[in-house]
């Protein structure tokens, strides 16, 4: 028998019961189109958080307290140390591959203006963290080093708080209550609009590191420290300097680990990436799981094909139909179930994906490698699905199949 | 008889069963459908093979046609014994040596007559376009011309069987295995069924083994084999051939 003829067979039978078909594939459709749907969701959130994180610079490296190895997230972030004024001077008199240093203190405070008021994020700096961050405002100035000097009750704001408190009026020369405290609103920061887990960057606050730390906090403790090398290429040189320098402040011994640690851009971008990806991977092996699902509806309704066609294949037999003639025409049946479904599934996926992404503002990168895997695993539970059912038809014996009622 | 003797190392007969024995399921409830047949058909016969319901003479056609084995015993096409062949051959001799006509007619159904009539092609590897011109020459022999596209539903009960001989005629076997042709049939339409299997046999040579009951279309046939219990009662020409 011919391939073609074959494939003729199974497309008339599986058109004689359209619904049948249809619900059939469905599963792998459903199953198919969710893969492709989270790999391309997974690429999306990738492409957008290495896209902020290299937009930083690849120049900056971030001081933190907390060990590097022990403690990725800061498990004992209390219990070590925090920065001081003197090691923010220190690293930028005495590090030469540093070009600038900020400290940068943060804590979520209550914000009135008038009747409203809202929880937001206030950040304590030094002048040259906006520099650092290469973060502007879109208007008004930014704090300088006289406001830094003077303690000044002077701060700049993000849209999303001249939205919400100002009700789009001008806030520049306005007078709000941060934390008991009233301040000048000297600057609106340029927008950055929604970070890639969903964060709002510009529900923020800044004020000079000294108002901070005096009106705020009363600790003037440095909880964090932005650095930004002379240049990309001095970065590695920057993060040992620093290293050097603050085991030497911090008294660390030789052999003992880092009670604190430089990251850089790179590393965090790494990080993120292998956050994403681990949990692209988890999301779509979910989705697969809907395709082996899929495969057993195929499986089940093939089972029933094969029943309610015995005295077909009977017939077949007597005409001159060989097993493997049965088997071919059973298989392909399923195989072409999978692959319509398959084809069906990647459409919806990646229609869904371009739908979905544009709705969550992430990037839109359609998963070609993730369709094709997607479509060839359909195939694949298509075959393997379709085998045991075709078998079964293959080893009928022609006689049984013929008396079959 | 003459040429036999003229001839002693004659060729084997076309079909010969010897000694055949079949048995349905076991021990207590084991049924002995044949129990020692020893059959011989030459080519070109027109054998009728009679019995009442339960003697082994459909048990016996199944045999001859390749679609049931012996338990016991062998079967031989040609001299050639046909218990050791793997599946794959029996399914091409059934392809091209026999073609099969049912009492129920057994058409696919919601097919046309020609894609019916195609099948046994279809498995014998011959191109579609061929298939579809020998499926309608086969179809205009049996008197169906221009009815290619009609459905197993739009066709009577003898149109159908007809279809059913076209397709067991279009993969030009030599022998045609009918059982109970015309048990689902009319008199009338039976025995325009018979004429035309009549016509096969006398004009184009086949070789006709059927199986019935009924003794009126038993007539037609130029030898009777009776069954009797899974035995041959009696094996004797038509006393009173067809005209």
């Amino acid at each position: 028998m011919r391939l073609r003829d074959t494939l003729t067979l199974a497309f008339s039978a599986l058109l004689r019961n359209k619904m049948r078909s249809l619900l059939t594939t469905l599963g792998v459709v459903i199953g198919v189109a969710a893969v492709i749907l989270m790999q391309a969701l997974g690429l999306g959130a990738t492409a957008k958080v290495t896209g902020e994180i290299a937009s930083m610079g690849s120049n900056m490296l971030v001081l933190m307290p907390g060990g590097n190895q022990r403690q990725p997230f800061g498990g004992s972030f209390l219990a070590v140390p925090l920065f001081t004024q003197r090691d923010l001077a220190a690293i930028e008199s005495e590090c030469d591959a540093v070009r600038l240093a900020a400290a940068s203190n943060t804590r979520s405070v209550n914000i009135v203006v008038g009747e409203r008021s809202r929880s937001t994020n206030l950040y304590g700096v030094t002048p040259s963290w906006f520099e650092i961050r290469e973060w502007g405002v879109a208007r008004g100035r930014l704090l300088d080093d006289s406001d830094l000097q003077q303690g000044a009750k002077r701060c700049l704001i993000g849209q999303t708080l001249v939205r919400e408190l100002f009700l789009d009026q001008d806030p520049l020369g306005a007078e709000l209550r941060l934390h008991d405290l009233t301040c000048e609103v000297v600057g609106v920061m340029v927008e950055k609009g929604t970070s890639t887990f969903g964060a709002d960057q510009d529900d923020v606050a800044f004020m000079p590191y000294t108002t901070f730390v005096r009106r705020i906090t009363g600790d003037d403790h440095v909880a964090m420290i932005m650095i930004s090398a002379a240049s990309d290429e001095r970065t590695d040189e920057a993060k040992a300097q620093i290293e050097a320098l603050m085991r030497q402040r911090r008294r660390i011994m030789k052999g003992e680990d880092d009670d604190f640690s430089v990251r850089d851009m790179r590393e965090i971008q790494t990080l993120m990436s292998t956050v994403t990806g681990v949990l692209t991977t988890l999301l779509a092996s979910v989705a697969a799981i809907s395709l082996i699902v899929g495969g057993i509806g195929i499986m089940n309704i093939m089972l029933v094909s094969v029943t309610e066609r015995t005295r077909e294949i009977g017939i077949r037999m007597a005409v001159g139909a060989r097993g493997g003639d049965i088997l071919a025409q059973f298989l392909l049946e399923a195989v072409v179930l999978a692959a319509f479904g398959g084809a069906i599934g990647v459409v919806i996926g990646l229609g869904l994906a371009y739908a979905l992404a544009a709705a969550l503002a992430l990037p839109f990168s359609a998963p070609v490698d993730g369709a094709l895997v997607a479509f060839a695993f359909a195939l694949a539970v298509g075959v393997i699905f379709g085998v045991f059912p075709a078998r079964k038809a293959a080893r009928l014996r022609p006689i049984e199949a013929l008396r079959f009622e | 008889m003459v040429e036999a003797i003229a001839e002693p190392a004659a060729a084997p007969p076309l079909l010969e069963l010897r000694g055949v024995t079949k048995v349905y399921g076991e021990g207590e409830a084991a049924v002995h459908a044949l129990r020692g047949v020893d059959l011989a058909i030459q080519r070109g016969e027109f054998v009728a093979i009679l019995g009442t319901s339960g003697c082994g003479k459909s048990t016996a056609m199944n045999m001859l046609g390749c679609l049931d084995a012996p338990t016991a015993g062998e079967y031989r096409i040609e001299g050639v014994s046909v218990g050791a062949l793997p599946a794959d051959v029996l399914a091409a001799l059934r392809n091209r040596r026999f073609g099969f006509i049912f009492q129920g007619f057994n058409l696919l159904s919601r097919t046309s007559a020609i894609d019916n009539v195609e099948l046994p092609l279809i498995y014998a590897g011959v191109p579609r376009r061929e298939r579809l011109q020998r499926a309608r020459e086969a179809l205009a022999l049996v008197g169906l011309a221009g009815r290619e596209s009609a459905r197993s539903t739009q066709l009577s009960g003898g149109q159908q069987q007809r279809v059913a001989i076209a397709r067991a005629l279009v993969s030009r076997p030599e022998v045609i295995l009918a059982d109970e042709p015309t048990g689902n049939l009319d008199s009338r339409t039976g025995a325009e069924i018979m004429a035309l299997l009549t016509r096969l046999n006398q004009e184009l040579g086949l070789t006709v083994v059927m199986v019935t009951h009924d003794r009126e279309i038993a007539a037609h046939a130029r030898r009777h084999v009776v069954f009797r219990d899974g035995r041959i009662l009696s094996d004797a020409a038509n006393e009173r051939p067809p005209s």
